[in-house]
């Protein structure tokens, strides 16, 4: 969709006002069964097989709150350092849409599981921006519309639609931080880094997958501009749904333009919410709701509350896993990278895949040379995140082993994971399959050495005359007739010594 | 604050989606005044310390293990629907958030 | 069949029914097809019924015969016919509610209580007629046609569970079961001259159960005797893992105490508060009576001030409205039930109202309007929130009130029957039906009505209500089959003996 927007520019717009931002992400936990009933949450199946009484709202079903979804609340809770409810409950939001099949969506108002916390983000200069959290409540997703009978599967213009309950009732917990101020000009940078982070925070916890492209994690960018620092907060509009790392950052750019193009032509902005627009990186209004909404929230009768024992609590906090920032950091000194090249391998969503690596026997040069070289490009290639890859940190790991002990030069190893990338096999059954292996016997190289010395007798002239560089061609001749197989370093060697030169 | 205006009941039965009729608002208008005039009482109690009892029972930590039961059939699922189509509900059209 | 075969059948109790059947005195094929036949032959005039599953009950009786061929043991109520309000879900059989909204809705579950009463064996008959949704006192505000009383079939039964009471007064059945949310249960009973028991809150789940106001609603027994309503109790009682407010505790021995009814020695509390303006002259004097007759079994009599209780009747209409307004959300005509005005062209929201304003009845519009109201921003405090104290309130009357006696006594309902018709119009008259049995739905404790004469102006049943303390269910039984004990010797018969013959 493209509908019209005036926008002032970025910059004039920083240079006038002062972007206030608050987000809400909405992280769908990867439990077995959904929040209050029993079905199952397996993604693929087919439409309306993962649902009972509970997750459609018949008459008479009751909800039953799934352990694992309360614990994963306080898990993220605490790793957002936030602190855990004594005693809290669920409670009815009253809004009637199709697709929530009881007609309130059960959450929590005023009494949250968690709550007072904050998540430290490192921007791209290293620069560490706090994030201070409102929030974490546990709620249920809706079911799953298609549209039909419009254009493109769009709602506006369907004649009617249809509904599949199966993602009704899965666990979802809302985080929501407190208003972010004070990032000025990098408040995108900074919506996006923080939207990174929590995403590296669930994974790192176990507890959702965070798959932003698969809905498992989905951000509301809710964005006002003010004229200064010291002024009160201005009007705000509400994103919705933006759905990749990529977007958050537009949605916040967008929005500051556009509010300050509002707001300095003598406008005044519209609370409202917005869909953002992937094709054009733009937002546009949505529908206008005649009454203002009224969830008229009270304590859901068919829950008892919550009150997390303070010695689970510990327990929980006791078994979280180390962060990801203070990882990161570890990581970055123990491989001895930039705050850069640790940047780039975060990007590629490669920093588990190489610890795996070395883990797994590799060392850390080799590890990252392999997962950010031949494996990121190839992911790129395909479009995929290099974990993705149809090969094994411990495969990455074998092959590193087979090029450490001479088995292998790079050129081969290329080869062996090219290979395993196709379904070849194990890189072994790959060397063996393909015949690739270094020509190491001496006899037969010094042959082929004799040869292209034979061959080139001019070059070889050059080389004895004092220009080494030019070995280079001689040592290609080689590479020829063993077709790859031998090891570079050794045939210069072999060269330089039949010739008599010695390296400067 | 007791009293209630046909107005609010009409505001009323929209968020509660019921399509009163005219003739029916002004009868629900007149009772519906007269029972909150009743039960308005209750704000005597407004200023008092006391908590407020959600639940008559003071249950807490209820919950079930992570482990999936068996669901209704699709066919189940579906039995009572008004209109289906591709074993989805097939419902009005939604009105249009875009 | 002759009739005098099917009298001597369904006059029996259920206990006395299920001694039959499992000493092969009867059948129960043959007691089912006797209630069958009385059904038949009565519910015309009495519409206790909204369906009759013949096929389902004669099958289920036909199993239970086989399993006492088979030489199974069978359960203490295996065999004994039952009559189901239609708020429980049955799978295959339709569940209306009452209400015009769920016509013809065949659920594909079956509530817990439903369960329980397969797996025990007992008959189900069919559905009875209730309010809709359980609102109302009278069973006039079912969307299918009010229930006559048996005693007069131009009064009401009762309700919101007439259909269950007057089934059990025309001797339709022996066993029945109700939902009690503000009296539902004790209500009719006390009106039909039956027993009927609305239990803990949390002690019968409610697990398929359509819910009118959560934090209210129990299922309990309906029977003609103190045993015969303890013995229902414990088949449906227990916990259940798939109802988060369901108690997980041991039943209280409810059929122990019904056999052994006594009320020597113990204390019982008259509640100043349930007494005044609005108490029909008959029904003062009936319940003056039993109190007398209480000290003359032994009991020590102590007179109860529980001022939070003039505020309950106001607290109920704030809370139930408030969490039916919710509940009944989902009947949006989407996924099952009633749809109306699509034509392709409607939106889905137009199609919910258009839906929502044709489905439901009067009664229960205005208690969603109701309810919306003290819900919405700005009021809930004043409304929603102080009800919840009185809540609070109330259970802490009750809480002193149980410090100084076992349980308390007081009229279930402040008049008897009244004629169909008369108070439709007015809600707040139509309210008053329940000032005696909400407060204990507000504190979740436990409660019973057992018929204590008629009401000597007009001759129809008078019910005295007994309150015990939350989990203290056996008591209601144990002073319940005393009191009843004492009234059949005086009488020289059980009171439904004095009801006409229909
Ligand atoms: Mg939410
Ligand atoms: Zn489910």
């Amino acid at each position: 969709m493209t509908t019209f927007t005036e926008l002032l520019s970025y910059e004039d717009a920083l240079a006038s006002f002062d972007p206030v931002m608050g987000l809400e992400v909405h992280v769908e936990l990867g439990t077995r069964t959904k929040m209050f009933c029993g079905c199952s949450t397996e993604l693929g199946a087919e439409p309306n097989s993962q649902t009972c009484p509970v997750c459609l709202g018949l008459p008479g079903a009751l909800p039953v709150v799934n352990e694992i979804g309360i614990e994963s609340a306080i898990k993220i809770g605490l790793a957002l350092n936030c602190e855990i409810a004594e005693w809290c409950r669920f409670a009815r939001k009253n809004y009637f849409y199709p697709d929530m099949p009881k007609n309130f969506q059960t959450s929590q108002y005023d009494e949250p599981i968690a709550f007072n916390g904050f998540l430290d983000v490192q921007l791209e200069d290293g620069e560490i921006f706090r994030v201070e959290i409102e929030r974490a409540h546990m709620e249920e997703d809706t079911g799953k519309s298609l549209h039909v009978g419009g254009a493109t599967g769009r709602i506006h213009g369907a004649s009617h639609s249809l509904l599949d309950y199966n993602r009704a009732g899965i666990p979802l917990i809302e985080i929501v931080t407190k208003p972010i101020e004070g990032a000025g000009e990098r408040a995108p940078e900074v919506a996006k880094a923080y939207v990174a982070e929590l995403r590296e925070v669930i994974k790192a916890l176990g507890v959702s997958e965070a798959r932003m492209d698969k809905g498992q994690m989905r951000c509301d960018v809710n964005l006002s501009l003010r004229p200064t620092p010291e002024s009160e907060f201005g009007t705000r509009s509400e994103t919705k749904n933006v759905n990749s790392l990529r977007s958050v950052e537009r949605a916040a750019r967008f929005e500051i333009q556009r509010h300050a193009a509002v707001l300095s032509s003598g406008g005044s902005i519209v609370q409202e919410t917005r869909h953002f627009h992937e094709e054009d990186g733009s937002t546009t209004a949505g529908r206008i709701k005649d009454n203002a909404e009224d969830y008229r929230y009270f304590p859901e009768p068919d829950l008892v509350p919550v009150a997390p024992a303070r010695t689970w609590v510990e327990e929980l906090r006791a078994g979280l896993p180390e962060m990801p920032r203070v990882r990161r950091n570890r990581l970055r000194e123990e491989w001895g990278v930039s705050e850069h090249d640790m940047q780039s391998i975060l990007n590629a969503g490669a920093v588990d895949s190489i610890v795996a690596t070395i883990e797994a026997g590799a060392d850390s040069a080799a590890a990252r040379k392999w997962w950010m070289g031949e494996l990121a490009r190839n992911a790129n290639e395909q479009g995929v995140v290099v974990d993705e890859l149809p090969i094994t940190p411990a495969q990455v790991a074998r092959v590193a082993a087979l090029v450490a002990d001479g088995s292998l030069n790079d050129k081969l190893a290329r080869q062996v994971i090219e290979g395993v990338l196709a379904g070849e096999g194990t890189p072994d059954e790959v060397v063996d399959k393909r015949g690739l292996k270094v020509v190491s016997d001496e006899g037969a190289l010094g042959a082929a050495v004799d040869e292209a010395i034979a061959g080139n007798a001019a070059i070889a002239d050059k080389i004895r005359g004092g220009k080494v560089a030019a070995v280079g061609a001689l040592v290609g001749a080689v590479m020829k007739t063993t077709r790859g197989q031998a090891d570079a370093a050794r045939v210069k060697e072999l060269i330089l010594e039949r010739l008599g030169v010695t390296e400067g | 604050m007791p009293g209630i205006t046909r107005e609010e009941v009409v505001h009323l039965a929209r968020l509660a989606r019921l399509e009163l009729a005219s003739d029916e608002l002004d009868h629900f208008a007149g009772q519906l005044d007269d029972i909150i005039g009743a039960v308005a009482r209750v704000s005597e109690v407004a200023d008092q310390d006391v908590p407020p009892t959600s639940h008559p029972l003071p249950l807490t930590n209820v919950m079930r293990a992570d482990e999936v039961r068996p669901s209704l059939t699709p066919e189940q699922a579906l039995s009572g629907a008004p209109a289906q189509e591709q074993q989805r509900f097939k419902v009005p059209q939604i009105l249009g958030e875009d | 069949m002759t009739t005098e075969n099917i009298l001597s059948i369904i006059k029996l109790t259920a206990a006395e029914t299920a001694a039959k059947i499992a000493s092969g005195e009867l059948t129960a094929v043959e007691v089912t097809e006797a209630h069958l036949a009385r059904i038949e032959a009565t519910d015309e005039k009495v519409h206790a019924f909204l369906h009759v599953d013949r096929e389902g009950a004669l099958a289920q009786a036909r199993a239970v015969d086989a399993k006492r061929e088979a030489g199974e043991e069978l359960g203490p109520l295996a065999g004994v016919p039952l009559a189901l309000k239609d708020i429980f879900t049955t799978i295959g059989v339709p569940t209306t509610v009452g209400s015009k909204i769920l016509e013809g809705w065949i659920p594909p579950y079956d509530a817990t209580l439903t369960r329980k009463l397969k797996e025990a064996d007992v008959v189900i008959l069919g559905k009875t007629n209730m309010d809709e949704f359980a609102m109302g006192s009278s069973t006039e505000n079912s969307a299918y046609g009010p229930t006559g009383n048996p005693w007069d079939l131009t009064r009401i039964p009762g309700g919101s569970g007439g259909g269950s009471a007057a089934a059990l007064a025309a001797f339709q059945a022996p066993l029945a079961i109700g939902t009690d949310t503000g009296g539902s249960i004790r209500q009719p009973a006390a009106v039909t001259g039956t027993v009927g028991v609305k239990p803990t809150y949390g002690g019968v789940s409610r697990y398929g159960m359509v819910a009118f106001s959560s934090s209210l609603d129990q299922g309990g027994p309906c029977a003609r005797t103190v045993l015969d309503a303890a013995l229902l109790h414990e088949v449906i009682a227990g916990h259940d893992p798939l109802d988060s407010t369901s108690i997980d505790a041991p039943v209280p021995p409810v059929v122990e105490a019904a056999r052994n009814g006594s009320v020597a020695g113990m204390r019982v509390g008259v509640v100043k508060q349930f007494s005044g303006e609005g108490y029909q002259a008959g029904v003062v004097q009936r319940f003056n009576e039993s109190v007398a007759l209480l000290k003359e079994l032994g009991a020590e009599i102590v007179e109860l001030d529980c001022p939070s209780f003039d505020l309950a009747m106001a607290a109920y209409y704030l809370i139930a409205p408030s969490e039916c307004s919710s509940n009944l959300a989902r009947f949006d005509a989407m996924r099952y039930g009633l749809r109306v005005g699509d034509d392709g062209t409607k939106s889905a929201e137009d199609v919910t109202a258009l839906t929502r304003e044709a489905g439901f009845g009067d009664e229960v519009k205005r208690r969603i309007i109701l309810g919306t109201y003290a819900l919405s921003s700005g009021y809930y405090d004043a409304y929603y929130g102080s009800a919840q104290k009185v809540r609070t309130l109330i259970t802490k009357d009750f809480e002193k009130s149980f410090e100084q006696v076992d349980v308390i006594v007081s009229p279930t309902t402040p008049t008897t029957a009244f004629p169909i018709g008369e108070r439709t119009d007015d809600p707040l008259a139509m309210y008053l039906a329940d000032l005696c049995t909400i407060p204990t739905n507000l504190a979740g404790n436990s409660a019973m009505s057992l018929p204590c004469g008629l009401a000597p102006e007009d001759g129809l049943p008078v019910g005295l209500q007994i309150i015990a303390p939350a989990m203290k269910d056996d008591r209601l039984y144990k002073v319940g089959a005393a009191v009843e004990a004492a009234f059949i010797e005086r009488w020289g018969h059980p009171l439904l003996e004095e009801a006409p013959s229909l």
